[in-house]
């Protein structure tokens, strides 16, 4: 297999363990702790390695994951004394432990060989370099197994504990109530997530670790109102920033994994615009709908009100109704243009009328908005 | 051990900080009862009955459940939330929403039968929201989240109902709608214990009540505890103004 391929196999499995639990880490509102664990680990890799004086040994990625949860725990700590709010806590606890982590290995760089660049953006490139060797005999890119190996813990996770991580993330008191622990669900998605960093960040580096698990996601959540989908389409959002993302960084010659992240914030950007359910064009073309729907609505009330009486003349004609309603004139002529074509108005005598349908349409919108339901 | 309640609280207090919100309250309530749980702003009615639940951990106190402790009546007891403690945004449709009421008799790993879903689709046309089954739950109105929250809790067919606030924001078509399915689950020999907050409305729909206001004040039927000189001293300290 060409160093290439294995690149690009890499980019995807990594793409699909990270958004595993990246959707619930963003449905929980908990974005940023990705943020704080894909940093934090380093200091459980550097105890790690003072501990068993290797870097390959399977020690190393237990000290990570610990530290990952240490991480939570301290910062969900400071939170519940009120005195710090969850956003700061982050904010205090993750550059505390990784500044810990580059301290040490700032002092002790000769016998650490922790690059912290590589730590931040990870070198791709490089990953098939490090083989993985079964008696001798190569069967591929070391990262493929490893990253593999996760992926099918993290599938097995989302499988499995489906319906516990969709009731504790939705209602938790409920979930209490209904004797499934929250707390319990919560720390071993946050374990997840800290294996799953762990095991990324080698590779690909922590930026490209938080994109993974971030981007896909949210870009996902503006696709579809359907966890399921939701799960799914981040797997394939995130594999597909990984492969064209890697494209992009071939012909620019650049950083793979920057290329990558790029890659999902573009693509997270089209999606936010284009969406059809979600979209920023979407949502614009439906407020304007929406106003001139209303104010279809209201214009037709107002003159269900004056039907008939003395004023109707001043207050429903043509050329004075603008005064009344205070819009103006390209608004109105708008609004009369589309009741017109739905035939709910007609002008007679330079007076705006409506029709049977008209009437009725302004009698039950009224109703409809007093009995609320 | 007393068998004629069906819940007996003793010696209840939860304090946020030095504060206490709930101070030594003892409260027996009967079963087959439709109660409302009626205080001041601050009163501690959800504090009561999320204390009872055990999803706060009290100063002092215990709550028995039948005779025994809460863990072991879990499936007894269903629990409807304030609607606004969950987000609605949340990736899911109306009928999914009802079958996690099903979850804690499906219990863990173990995925939703076909016999979970026909239950939750009765318990649907039951609120009326039978047509609503597949919309997304970002798309309802503040009547029909609490008429899914009301499904949710007939499907998890327990004896005692504990229901925070529900008709909070809700139309008075809901309403009437919400406390007429609750007078059916009191006359089938349920237990409903409600947080309420319309004084005007307790005595058309409930037949027990409790006036909190840290310490209990008055607990028993409307008909006899529900009088001015008691909310007189349920509302004294607050300023609140009594309308009935």
């Amino acid at each position: 297999m060409s160093p290439q391929m294995e690149i690009q196999i890499i980019a995807v499995i990594v793409a699909v363990a990270c958004s595993l639990p990246g959707v619930f880490l963003v449905l929980r509102k908990m974005s940023m702790m990705s943020d704080a664990i894909t940093h934090t680990i380093l200091l459980g890799i550097v105890i790690g390695f003072f501990m068993v004086n290797s870097l390959t040994s399977p020690f190393l990625i237990v000290g990570a994951a610990l530290m990952g949860v240490i991480t939570v725990f301290l910062t969900e700590m400071l939170n519940n004394t009120k005195l710090v709010s969850e956003d700061s806590a982050i904010g205090i606890v993750f550059p505390l432990l990784f500044s810990i982590a580059i301290v040490i290995i700032s002092k002790y760089a000769s016998s650490v060989h922790l690059d912290t660049d590589s730590v931040l953006l990870g070198e791709l490139a490089f990953a098939p370099f490090n083989r993985m060797k079964v008696f001798g005999i190569d069967i591929g890119a070391k990262a493929i197994y490893s990253m593999g190996g996760i992926l099918i813990i993290n599938l097995l996770f989302v499988i499995i504990f489906f319906k516990e991580l969709k009731i504790a993330t939705f209602d938790p008191a409920l979930a209490t109530v209904l004797g499934f622990s929250p707390a319990l669900i919560h720390y071993s998605l946050m374990t997840i997530v800290s294996i799953t960093a762990v095991g990324a960040f080698e590779s690909v580096g922590s930026i490209l670790v938080i994109a993974f698990m971030i981007g896909s996601p949210v870009t996902a959540y503006l696709i579809t109102d359907n966890l399921k989908s939701m799960i799914i389409l981040s797997g394939l959002i995130g594999g597909l920033n990984g492969i064209l993302g890697y494209q992009l960084a071939s012909f620019l010659d650049v950083s793979i994994a920057g290329s990558m992240a790029v890659m999902t914030g573009v693509v997270f950007l089209l999606v936010f615009i284009f969406s059809p359910s979600r979209g920023l064009l979407t949502i614009v073309s439906r407020r304007k709908r929406q106003k001139i729907e209303f104010a279809g609505k209201s214009l037709m009330f107002h003159i269900y009100n004056h039907e008939g009486k003395e004023e109707e003349a001043l207050e429903s004609g043509i050329y004075t109704i603008k005064e009344h309603l205070q819009w103006n004139e390209k608004f109105l002529k708008l609004i009369i243009k589309e009741l017109k074509d739905k035939e709910k108005i007609y002008i007679k005598d330079d007076i705006i009328k409506l029709t049977e349908s008209g009437r009725e349409y302004a009698i039950k919108s009224y109703e409809e908005i007093v009995s609320g339901f | 051990m007393n068998l004629d309640y069906i819940i007996e609280v003793e010696d209840m207090t939860v304090a946020y900080e030095a504060k206490p919100v709930l101070w030594d309250v003892d409260l027996n309530i009967p079963k087959s009862i439709l109660m409302a749980v009626v205080g001041p702003n601050g009163a501690g009615k959800s504090t009561l009955i999320k204390a009872m639940l055990d999803l706060i951990k009290p100063v002092s106190g215990n709550v028995l459940f039948n005779g025994a402790s809460y863990k072991s009546q879990r499936k007894h007891i269903g629990y409807v939330p304030q609607s606004e403690s969950v987000d609605w945004d949340f990736p899911t449709n109306v009928l999914d929403v009802v079958l996690m009421g099903r979850y804690g008799e499906i219990g863990w790993i173990k995925r939703p039968k076909e016999e979970d879903k026909k239950k939750a689709r009765e318990a649907l046309e039951k609120v009326n929201m039978i047509e609503f089954a597949d919309r997304q739950i970002s798309q309802l109105s503040g009547g029909q989240q609490q008429r899914v929250f009301l499904a949710r809790a007939l499907v998890q067919d327990a004896d005692i109902y504990f229901m925070d606030e529900p008709f909070k924001g809700v139309d008075a078509k809901t309403e009437k709608a919400i406390i007429s399915i609750l007078k059916e689950l009191k006359e089938r020999g349920k237990t409903i214990i409600v947080v309420h907050h319309d004084l005007q409305t307790v005595e058309e729909y409930f037949d027990w009540v409790v006036l909190l206001n840290t310490q209990i004040i008055a607990s028993g039927p409307v008909s006899e505890v529900f009088t001015d000189e008691n909310l007189r001293k349920t509302y004294r300290s607050t300023g609140q103004i009594l309308k009935r």
